[in-house]
């Protein structure tokens, strides 16, 4: 499939929707615990085994935009993108099987393994194009998708309840409900596929700088510049802190007021969760648009400088004052979208746009080692301190003191970032471009 | 090339319109559940 080139006149305001219409489905992610219980109930599940078909997608994530990467910026973001509409589509379609005959197995293949893949090509499809459609905003215009992938799972979580709630929590109810997600979502996805472009041309906009200007490296040579492990640390680290937050924000803001005169009930304790959504969201599109005006450097030094302060206040003051408490958690949260959205950017300034979502998906094996690092330090500390009988805020101290540093080992590696040596620039990007494009027609 | 240059480029801002309520309404939905929940932490 040759990538869709963009007619005269098309307006580059089109590719942001395509995008979200992208990543607001593969967010669907972040609801899977809808599933859960009804899943429990009626195969007779037991927690971790619900879990499951999740953590195999996010897996699954990592792994297919480290290593479709390259195959995506070959074959273009159509391609991509229906990749991901064919994959994710069929993993519900797979799951609803699954459910249908009660062979768990196949939800775990249909939603975990093949949806999974869905999930990875989706995220990374999108942002080359958009960079190169935007090139003297490259913030913003990655912050929109990636915000949608945040948003996702605000769609998919009442709906997917409303849906549950509709067909009964039975097998043949979740069945039911697997089906119409993955009908629902081959439809909004195909708007994406329908609308995409890539830019004609290294101007998309008048006035805009060219989107090869600065120097351009290839992904095979990326992975091997300490630019790109120095920006691996930094998403790791930034990504740890706050999934440390997100992992036990309920348990931890009852703990952190459970002695004092105003406890936390569990709807607010659910209500602060929600409050955190809109933080992470926000902080997507907010601070990656700020990273175009005040710099890529800059505000991760920001995210990780300040980050680690807010951690400090929370740790040193947070039992206080429940506003300052609930306030330090959101500005981390924002921070964690943020340093999410700023990267692809990051990515484009040091690199430039020639193999930037390919470099991207190697760069996103970052969130899946977090995904990992986060809820295991905040959830193992807190089982041993509450074996330890301590009880409240003293459950978390040692867990905010490790986030605090991690967040300043990537404020260090996100000094150490520099200009990449000029052995690694592609001698020739505009014809190695066109040599990339022309591959997929003369196959 | 020159066909392209010398002809208006067709008008595309319903497209443009319709691209983003298409993605804007369900995202609007999410938010609005959000808002209803978000509420529960200064009424809970």
């Amino acid at each position: 499939m040759s990538p869709p080139v963009a007619p005269a006149g098309w307006s580059r305001w089109l590719v942001p929707p395509a995008a979200l219409s992208v990543h607001l489905s593969i967010g669907q992610a972040y609801a899977w615990s809808v599933f859960k219980p009804p899943l429990e109930s009626s195969l007779g599940l037991s927690g971790t085994q619900s879990a499951l078909p999740f953590q195999l997608a996010i897996v699954m994530l990592g792994l297919s935009a480290a290593f479709g990467g390259t195959l995506v910026e070959r074959n273009g973001p159509r391609w991509a993108m229906t990749v991901s509409l064919v994959c994710f589509s069929s993993g519900f379609l797979i799951s609803a099987l699954g459910a249908a005959t009660e062979q768990y197995w196949l939800i775990v293949l249909g939603y975990g393994f093949v949806g999974g893949i869905g999930l990875g090509i989706g995220y990374i499809s999108p942002v080359s194009t958009l960079i190169k459609w935007f090139p003297d905003r490259p913030g913003m215009a990655t912050g929109i998708a990636i915000m949608g992938f945040g948003g996702g799972a605000l769609i998919a979580s009442p709906w997917s309840t409303q849906m549950l709630e509709s067909f009964g929590a039975d097998s043949s109810g979740i069945a039911l409900a697997f089906l119409v997600h993955g009908l629902a979502y081959a439809a909004f996805m195909s708007l994406g596929v329908l609308l995409i472009r890539v830019p004609r041309g290294e101007r998309p906009v008048a006035g805009a700088p060219s989107v090869l200007a600065g120097p351009q490296v290839s992904a095979r040579s990326a992975v091997r510049t300490p630019q790109f492990w120095c920006l691996w640390v930094v998403l790791c680290m930034n990504v740890t802190a706050g999934i440390g937050i997100l992992e036990k924000a309920a348990p931890m803001i009852t703990d952190f007021f459970a002695d004092t005169s105003t406890p936390v009930s569990v709807s607010a304790a659910a209500g602060f969760v929600a409050l955190l959504s809109a933080a992470n969201m926000a902080g997507r599109i907010g601070w990656s648009s700020t990273s175009d005006l005040i710099g890529r450097k800059n505000i991760y030094r920001v995210y990780l400088g300040f980050g680690a302060v807010m951690y400090a206040l929370i740790a040193l003051f947070g039992d206080a004052s429940k506003p300052l408490f609930v306030l330090c958690a959101l500005v981390i949260l924002s921070f964690y979208g943020g340093g999410f959205a700023t990267i692809p950017a990051y990515l484009k300034d040091l690199f430039g746009t020639y193999q930037v979502g390919a470099i991207h998906g190697r760069l996103l094996t970052a969130w899946s080692t977090a995904g990992v690092l986060g809820p295991l330090i905040v959830n193992w500390i807190a089982d041993r301190q509450e074996a330890a009988g301590r009880h409240g805020a003293s459950l978390y101290g040692l867990s905010l003191v490790i986030m605090i540093g991690l967040l300043v080992v990537g404020f260090v590696a996100n000094e150490l970032v520099r200009p990449v040596d000029p052995r690694h620039h592609v001698p020739a990007p505009k014809e190695a471009a066109d040599v990339e494009r022309q591959q997929p027609e003369s196959a | 090339m020159s066909n392209d240059s010398s002809q208006s480029p067709p008008d595309r801002r319903w497209l443009i319109a319709l691209a983003w309520v298409w993605v804007g309404v369900p995202l609007a939905y999410g938010l609005y559940e959000l808002v209803r929940k978000v509420t529960q932490l200064f009424t809970g």
